[in-house]
């Protein structure tokens, strides 16, 4: 007989970012079982898009992450674009791509931060988080927003880079690159971080493929899937660069990946910048007269892996369905091959492996009256419900089983 | 291991659980298949020909309710629906979920929010609103009205 006792990770919890419950179930130090709580989140994103008309549809599935702000609305233009058969000019090509690879850059270096965070190791996390700023400078300079940058609409993007902003764009970049040869170099070295991260939640081959996982989880597995060269979109077939994998399948690979992957984004908008220069200024839209009856799915590499819409258009100037899966539903998944059988130290560094986003992965719910389901609820029950609740929670947190 | 597909070869294997093949292009192939015969057809395509599962989609329409289960072939871009039509009244199809765990959340979701029936799913509890959804309500269904305005 073996007595576990449940250790909680959220809903909402300092190592985490966006709320979600983790419930390890721990034999000693050991975990023996996980089983996570979703739904603190959710938005109802699907049902509201089929409300939205294609242009406004942009802004709302911005809105789905704050990370990767452009990885949805790349996705949902490639959907839309295959409905109508549009093909976009050149400049707007590499301009998507420009957007598309600095904010891998960024995801990249925040993600390098937190796992330092995790780690308890909160120099990295401060280095990498003042290495990212240039990056969201970057993008206030071309888009006039840090985040949620508003570029995409179908047809082409909403603003143009000017060529005279080119210089100090590539400027920027170099002192990018220079930062993050240090850090790269700190981290890949540390020898904690070696000892913290190598053999901890490792997936296999074979549970990726079980797991349908994408991204760099899958691609530290040695699966070299990527989306922006299986199904090239955008500039991607236009310049060169190499899909990075790793064998190991553990956290260090998976950082591994990551920072090697920064390079390659760094490749890409510089060979993207030259191709800019070629192009005429201004030309980056087509116009577009109406989005015909069909189906259309749309892909996108974001950071976290491959971004999938799935559009069905019945001839309206709205979706009549729009299916969003972002890569974090699959990474999440994998977590009960990577976490079982670690420590609980160890456990924490492997949830936030996949670099998981719980706001992608979360898109749908109202709030509706308990028993009929007619009504949202009003603000008298909306405080029931959270006491309601919050005594579970309570429960939970302190409940042993045998 | 990567092994080349051919639709044609599809075709001909599956003769009689295939209803209709649409190609829109060489890299987005439809295959309706009867909805009984799922589990075979879906089995081959990740057993054997080294597919994918990306997600599946549900819609509402005036047909019933339709699954497209899209299957990705990487490195050559490919994106393969099967596509199932469900009964209006009672649908219910076969779950894949013993043969993959990909589809475990997503199958759980549409049951939550389609109220699709998948037999023999391991645990067909609800996913994404913590159980404390109103029974037999289905929020995407389009015939679900959302009101709003509280009652007096």
């Amino acid at each position: 007989m073996s007595r576990k006792t449940l250790i909680p990770i959220g809903p909402y919890h300092p190592l985490q970012e966006e709320p979600e419950l983790f419930k390890l179930y721990c034999d000693g130090e050991i975990v023996k079982d996980i089983q996570w709580v979703t739904g603190y989140n959710h938005r109802s994103i699907e049902k509201l898009s089929e409300s939205k008309t294609y242009d406004q549809v942009f802004f709302l599935v911005e809105r789905i992450c704050g990370i990767c702000s452009t990885s949805h609305p790349f996705a949902f233009a490639n959907a839309v674009e295959e409905i109508a058969g549009i093909e976009v000019t050149d400049r707007a090509k590499y301009i998507r791509s420009i957007i598309g690879e600095l904010e891998r850059i960024h995801s990249h270096l925040l993600w390098v931060g937190l796992a330092g965070h995790f780690l308890g190791y909160n120099t990295v996390f401060m280095w990498a988080w003042k290495y990212r700023e240039p990056v969201l400078d970057l993008f206030e300079m071309i888009t006039g927003n840090r985040n949620s940058y508003a570029m995409f609409k179908v047809g082409g993007v909403r603003r143009d880079i000017e060529n005279s902003k080119i210089t100090s764009i590539r400027k920027i970049l170099s002192d990018v690159r220079k930062k993050a040869d240090l850090l790269t170099g700190a981290v890949m070295d540390d020898p904690v971080i070696h000892a913290r991260t190598k053999g901890v939640g490792v997936l296999t081959k074979q549970d990726v493929i079980d797991y349908g996982a994408v991204g760099p989880t899958a691609r530290a597995s040695g699966l070299p899937i990527d989306v922006r060269k299986d199904d090239p979109y955008a500039a991607y077939p236009l310049v060169n660069w190499k899909v990075i994998t790793a064998e190991a399948g553990d956290v260090f690979a998976k950082a591994q990946v990551r920072l090697l992957e920064m390079y390659e984004s760094m490749s890409i908008i510089e060979q993207c910048l030259k191709g800019l220069e070629k192009e005429k200024e201004g030309d980056m839209n087509i116009k577009v007269n109406e989005i015909p009856e069909g189906i259309g799915h749309g892909r996108a590499e974001a950071p976290r892996g491959e971004v999938f819409h799935f559009v069905v258009s019945d001839g309206s100037n709205s979706p009549a369905r729009h299916k969003i899966r972002a890569p974090s539903y699959v990474n999440i998944a994998t977590f009960k091959k990577s976490c079982i059988g670690q420590t609980i130290a160890d456990a924490t560094i492997t949830l936030a492996g996949v670099d998981p986003c719980y706001c992608c992965t979360e898109r749908m719910a109202i709030a509706y009256d308990f028993s009929t389901g007619e009504k949202i609820m009003n603000a008298k029950e909306m405080i029931d419900h959270s006491a309601r609740q919050t005594a579970g929670l309570r429960k939970t947190s302190t409940e042993c089983y045998e | 291991m990567v092994t080349e597909f051919n639709i044609e070869n599809l075709k001909k294997d599956f003769k009689s659980e295939i209803l209709e093949v649409t190609e829109k292009n060489p890299r987005r192939i439809i295959v309706t298949i009867k909805p009984a015969s799922i589990l075979k057809v879906a089995g081959f395509l990740y057993k054997e020909a080294g597919f994918r599962f990306i997600i599946a989609s549900a819609i509402h329409t005036k047909r019933g309710f339709e699954i497209h289960y899209h299957f990705s072939k990487d490195q050559s871009g490919l994106i393969l629906n099967l596509h199932v039509i469900l009964d209006r009244e009672n649908p219910q199809v076969e779950s894949l979920s013993n043969m993959f765990n990909a589809t475990n959340w997503i199958e759980r979701e549409m049951h939550e929010l389609f109220g699709i029936n998948f037999l023999n799913h391991p645990n067909q509890d609800k996913l994404i609103s913590e159980g404390n959804w109103a029974e037999g309500v289905y929020p995407y269904r389009k015939d679900f009205k959302s009101t709003t305005k509280e009652k007096e």
